[in-house]
């Protein structure tokens, strides 16, 4: 039932570089309205992954559609209205202003020259808004702190109006308090705006506590479930080598081997 | 501090009223020189009581200015272009190899004949052979590094690409110059100082209609342009046909820097250095206004240039490619010291 009516399906994807496949078996759905975290050891291909499904890679094998329609057939201007996406790559010019960078995510919208009509300013005022940068708008990018860029990023992705949004670490050089609050601004938009949003994190410990499902890249099954689903299964359980830490189903943790 | 007040209206008038200015300084200055006034009354039809000061300006001078104009304004649109594409605050017009392609073609044809003895396909050389072969020389380079740009995918590989082409370029014209004799080599120096006059109204004509195309497809790539200040994969996340535009890019790139190296030789630094002076006065990364702004302060820098180079009331006039790293030198390093970044 979930499979007809789920807006992004993953089935049977298999990514990777060239002929290798880096990641195998990666089946999900997401509906609209749903936060998804990826998570698994370094070097797994989470970002890969997101890579693929955001169509900056090929796939290898599998199908990646969107409202049933695979990502093949669609061209670059209709894709670019369905997902954005929040890269860990440095931005190509650091001496844009906020206001230029978010406005950039207008684009699939504007006319050739890239002019931006009444409606493109409130949807850029709206995600400032929503992200809250207000002030922020006139600062060069070089200027603002790891967390204040990673919110003008996602705004850029809220003004581009997508229904899914990817972000490949988020919360990456962030602080905790930082962390939690990108996390928290994510889950926000997903219940207010109903996005679709899939991320890649090492924060297993935020992931529990506030994605509505997680993936669990661990190199054969691929897991995906509601979080409380997930250690019941005891899939965290396995998903580091148990030598240095293990998980506490209790508090939905992991500990340091003592 | 508080550029972004003004409106970039007034930028705009002001700086196209400096450009008049400019031009009409570039006018009346030379080895004769000549009153503003008349200067201006010449411009306007009106015949001068010196019957030779109306001879000077309208058919040495206006056509000199006029090239000047295009040349600066096309190299620094081409090097905003470049910097833009290759996300390199160091890149110029040149670094595809545009200008030491066109070396290659001068080279070939000044210097070329004591290598390839008997080759005379080039018996009488004149301007125009040597625009034609600075041409063919460039399209050749450019035509390689956009077969290269197809095939490879990461822009800053391209760019080390070019410079390659840019040193083997190099090297053949050496070589070329070490088997050439005095005369020849005289010949190919004189034509790499780079000069803005000369011209005649039909070559002048012939040139700005090159830089007209490639500003065309400059223009055409705005919005792409944009999308590239955040990269490569945000770019094409936005729907941008990644192949297309930076086939447009280069290709607008190469007609422009190409047409004018033809015609003028290679001018250093207003392609690198006028992108950034804009980017100073005019605070934004918009390419829809910094493109009008780079052409015209390149416009103006040439114009200056120009007319340093003519070394008023002498007859004598410097290489102008020398006044422009003199003045493009310092002008980077002052950004260096001021900024201490070069923030693109």
């Amino acid at each position: 039932m979930e499979k007809q009516t789920a807006y992004l399906q993953v089935s049977a994807l298999e990514v990777g570089y060239k002929t290798e496949g880096v990641v195998r078996n990666v089946d999900f759905t997401l509906n609209k309205g749903e936060l998804c975290g990826i998570v698994g050891v370094n070097g797994i291909g989470k970002s890969t992954l997101l890579r693929t499904i955001g169509n900056l890679q090929p796939r290898l094998k599998g199908s990646i559609k969107i409202q049933n329609k695979d990502l093949q057939d669609f061209n670059a201007a209709e894709l670019a209205k369905e997902i954005s996406l929040v890269l860990t790559e440095p931005l190509a010019s650091s001496n844009l202003t906020v206001k230029e960078l978010i406005a950039l995510g207008r684009q699939p919208y504007t006319n050739w020259m890239g002019n931006l009509t009444q409606q493109d300013e409130s949807k850029i005022q709206n995600s400032i808004a929503d992200l809250e940068l207000g002030g922020l708008g006139n600062r060069k990018c070089h200027e603002l702190s790891d967390g204040q860029l990673q919110r003008v990023l996602i705004a850029r992705t809220m003004a581009q109006d997508t229904p899914l949004i990817l972000l490949d670490e988020p919360t990456t050089h962030l602080d905790l308090y930082h962390k939690v609050q990108i996390l928290k601004l994510l889950k926000g938009l997903v219940q207010e705006h109903q996005k679709a949003i899939v991320f890649t994190t090492h924060e297993i410990d935020l992931a529990i506590q506030l994605c509505d499902r997680i993936l669990i890249l661990d190199g054969k099954q691929n897991p995906i479930g509601t979080p409380s689903s997930l250690i019941e299964q005891g899939c965290f359980e396995t998903l580091f080598p148990t030598d240095m830490v293990h998980f506490d189903s209790q508090s939905g943790s992991y500990r340091v081997n003592k | 501090m508080n550029k972004s007040s003004i409106p970039f209206g007034v930028w705009f008038l002001g700086l196209f009223l400096i450009l008049l200015l400019v031009m009409v300084l570039n006018l009346s200055l030379g080895s004769v020189s000549i009153p503003f006034k008349i200067t201006i009354q010449v411009l306007f039809g009106k015949e001068p009581e010196t019957a030779s000061w109306s001879y000077i300006i309208l058919n040495y001078r206006l056509p000199k200015a006029l090239t000047a104009i295009v040349v600066g304004g096309g190299l620094a649109v081409s090097g905003l272009l470049m910097q833009t594409l290759f996300r390199n605050p160091l890149a110029g017009p040149f670094v595809l190899g545009v200008s030491s392609g066109a070396s290659l073609g001068a080279a070939f044809l000044l210097m070329g004949t004591s290598l390839f003895t008997g080759w005379t396909l080039f018996e009488s050389i004149n301007d125009i052979s040597l625009a034609v072969a600075a041409s063919l020389g460039s399209f050749t380079v450019l035509l390689v590094v956009v077969m290269v740009a197809n095939r490879v995918r990461d822009t800053m590989t391209l760019l080390i690409i070019g410079l390659m082409f840019g040193s083997i370029t190099a090297a053949v014209v050496s070589v070329l110059a070490y088997f050439s004799d005095a005369e020849q080599l005289q010949r190919f120096i004189f034509w790499s100082f780079g000069s803005v006059g000369g011209l005649s109204w039909s070559q002048l004509g012939i040139l700005t209609l090159v830089v007209v195309f490639g500003l065309f497809f400059a223009i055409f790539s705005l919005k792409s342009l944009n999308a590239f200040l955040l990269g490569e994969n945000y770019a094409k996340s936005l729907g941008i046909a990644l192949r297309k535009s930076r086939f447009l890019i280069i290709a607008a790139t190469g007609l422009i820097a190409g047409g004018i190296t033809a015609f003028a030789g290679p001018i250093a630094f207003v392609g690198l250095a006028v992108p950034h002076l804009t980017r100073q006065f005019f605070n934004t990364m918009d390419h829809r206004i910094l493109l009008p702004a780079v052409f015209v302060y390149g416009a103006i820098l040439m114009l200056l240039c120009d007319t340093i180079a003519q070394l008023p009331t002498s007859a004598k006039v410097l290489p102008i490619n020398a006044i422009t790293s003199i003045i493009g030198a310092p002008v980077v390093i002052w950004l260096l010291l001021r900024k201490r970044k070069l923030f693109f």
